[in-house]
């Protein structure tokens, strides 16, 4: 066989590999969603949303409590993470590139990235469950925020790490003082990324369990009090997937395909905000 | 330093003495001593890495951005010194405007492009701005071209239109003294030559430094021509004079295309 045709087969062996690969990732994921789809769409009602979760043995029921608690606790998540994490990112993109200071903070920022959120859980149990004596919402809120917020940091610290130093020349060289310069022309010029970074930090900690475990536990009954143990999504769909009950087995992975719908809503409104923006 | 300071009718606006500037251990500009007329064009020339830029660059203390970087010696603009420690940035900056060499509209409409700096050192109602606006666009001879579109986004322009916007916003915090960087070498032929015309009109308010690599350019736009060689000022005089009877071996290579 010569060379020429020795690499065409080469070439054709590669791409063929490299297909099985992302076919058997794909298949993965549809697998997932078909099954989530099938088990988990029937279970959408009236009910499902306007009832609360079921006492044992009881039939029907809903998971209206779980979906404004899980609506509460992710907004106040999202009020607390987006300011400190896009200021922090500022900070370390734009103030402090070479201080030893903003060099700890993105350290502890890499570790919190990738610290197991059950960690975290603990640590707020032990923090402010422990201490004030109960499990509330308000907990439930800090943990995710605890998780949310380094994610945030860090897309709008490599956000603003991609603007051409001419802008932000440009912007001094008008005479406007630092801070200036970073809110209205820099943050400015990279607004969409950040916004994506927000919305993939809240996707992130839409299906987190273990930190909720510890800290907003769980309540039966419909609750706004943030103050007070407060149902929500994936401790529901946790408890109820292992219990013996069909009906909350069904409201479990209903439960499972509304996260799921949501995760992937927000992906996709990412994708969309990114793009035109950019175009625009 | 053998170059003498060219007079001018006008009395110069910035005196640069004995200046030193440093990129860390680097020495970028070697004891350079000049003055830049008042209401002139002076044009800088020389290769790349020349120090042409990093000299401009301290006219508004651009450098003090990035630690590491410092220069030593004096500018006199207004008899005080503009390395001085104590003088405020910011103030110098709004005094001496810059224009880079790639348009940097900022992200916002045209109009706010151009209230961002005004609004930083002065308060005025929303007629006045208007007017500024205005004001500064029909300097950079940009109005008509924008008129209909000023809460358009700066960035939809055409790259010309986007330096003549860049122009517009240095123009409109009325500076003294307005510093371009290589303004035209990112545009086209048309462009170009409508910045050219520009600096030619705006030269009887502000004083103009120019950084350019193009020598056409700065033997057409201005009046006094410095040419820099690895961080030393080699030749400084009347542009007429310096193209057409250098004093100096290396300005005459340079000039003739020799080397650089």
């Amino acid at each position: 066989m010569d060379l020429y045709s020795l690499r065409i087969w080469k070439n054709r062996i590669g791409i063929g590999l490299s297909m099985l690969a992302m076919s058997f990732g794909l298949l993965a994921l549809l697998w997932i969603l078909w099954t989530l789809f099938s088990k988990g769409f029937a279970a959408f009602s009236w009910d499902f949303f306007t009832q609360d979760t079921p006492a044992p043995g009881s039939e029907g029921g809903g998971l209206r409590n779980a979906i404004v608690g899980s609506g509460l606790i992710l907004f106040f998540t999202t009020l607390v993470s987006t300011p400190v994490g896009i200021l922090a990112g500022i900070y370390l993109a734009e103030f402090g590139r070479v201080s030893r200071f903003a060099a700890a903070t993105r350290f502890v920022t890499d570790i919190m990235l990738s610290a197991p959120s059950i960690v975290i859980g603990l640590f707020v149990y032990a923090l402010m469950v422990e201490t004030l004596g109960g499990f509330s919402g308000w907990a439930g809120s800090l943990a995710l925020s605890l998780i949310a917020i380094p994610v945030v940091v860090r897309t709008t610290e490599n956000m603003l790490k991609l603007v051409p130093t001419s802008l932000r020349e440009a912007a001094f060289a008008v005479g406007a003082p630092h801070w200036q310069v970073s809110l209205k022309v820099t943050l400015r010029a990279v607004k969409a990324g950040v916004v994506t970074g927000v919305l993939l930090a809240i996707a992130r900690v839409t299906g987190e369990t273990a930190p909720l475990l510890f800290t907003a536990l769980n309540n039966q009954f419909f609750s706004t009090n943030m103050s007070e143990p407060m149902g929500n999504l994936p401790v529901v769909i946790f408890q109820f997937a292992m219990s013996p009950y069909e009906n909350w087995i069904e409201l479990a992975w209903g439960g499972a395909l509304l996260i799921a719908l949501l995760v992937l809503g927000i992906n996709i409104a990412t994708r969309i905000i990114f793009r035109t923006k950019r175009n625009g | 330093m053998s170059a003498q300071p060219a007079e001018s009718a006008n009395g110069p606006s910035l005196q640069i003495r004995k200046l030193n500037f440093f990129y860390g251990d680097f020495q970028g500009l070697k004891d350079v001593t000049m003055n830049v007329a008042r209401n002139m064009v002076t044009a800088f020339i020389g290769p790349s890495g020349c120090g042409k830029s990093t000299l401009l660059r301290t006219f508004n203390r651009m450098y003090d951005l990035y630690p590491g970087q410092r220069a030593e010696g004096e500018i006199l603009f207004n008899g005080k010194n503009l390395l001085d420690k104590k003088q405020d940035v910011n103030l110098v900056r709004a005094k001496i405007g810059m224009v880079f060499q790639k348009p940097t509209p900022f992200p916002m409409t045209i109009y706010e492009n151009i209230a961002f700096g005004v609004r930083l050192y002065e308060r005025m109602s929303r007629s006045e701005m208007d007017d500024r606006v205005e004001w500064s666009l029909r300097k950079a001879a940009l109005w008509d071209e924008v008129k209909d579109k000023l809460q358009q986004n700066g960035l939809s322009l055409s790259g010309g239109q986007q330096q003549r916007l860049c122009i517009a916003r240095a123009v409109a915090v009325k500076p003294e003294i307005v510093l371009l960087d290589e303004p035209t070498s990112a545009l086209d032929p048309i462009s170009t030559a409508k910045i050219e015309e520009l600096i030619n009109e705006l030269k009887s308010e502000y004083t103009i430094a120019i950084v350019t690599h193009n020598m056409q350019q700065a033997a057409r736009i201005s009046d006094f021509t410095a040419f820099m060689y690895l961080g030393e000022l080699i030749e400084f005089g009347k542009t007429d004079e310096l193209f057409v009877k250098p004093r100096k071996k290396q300005t005459e290579d340079y000039i003739t295309g020799r080397f650089g």
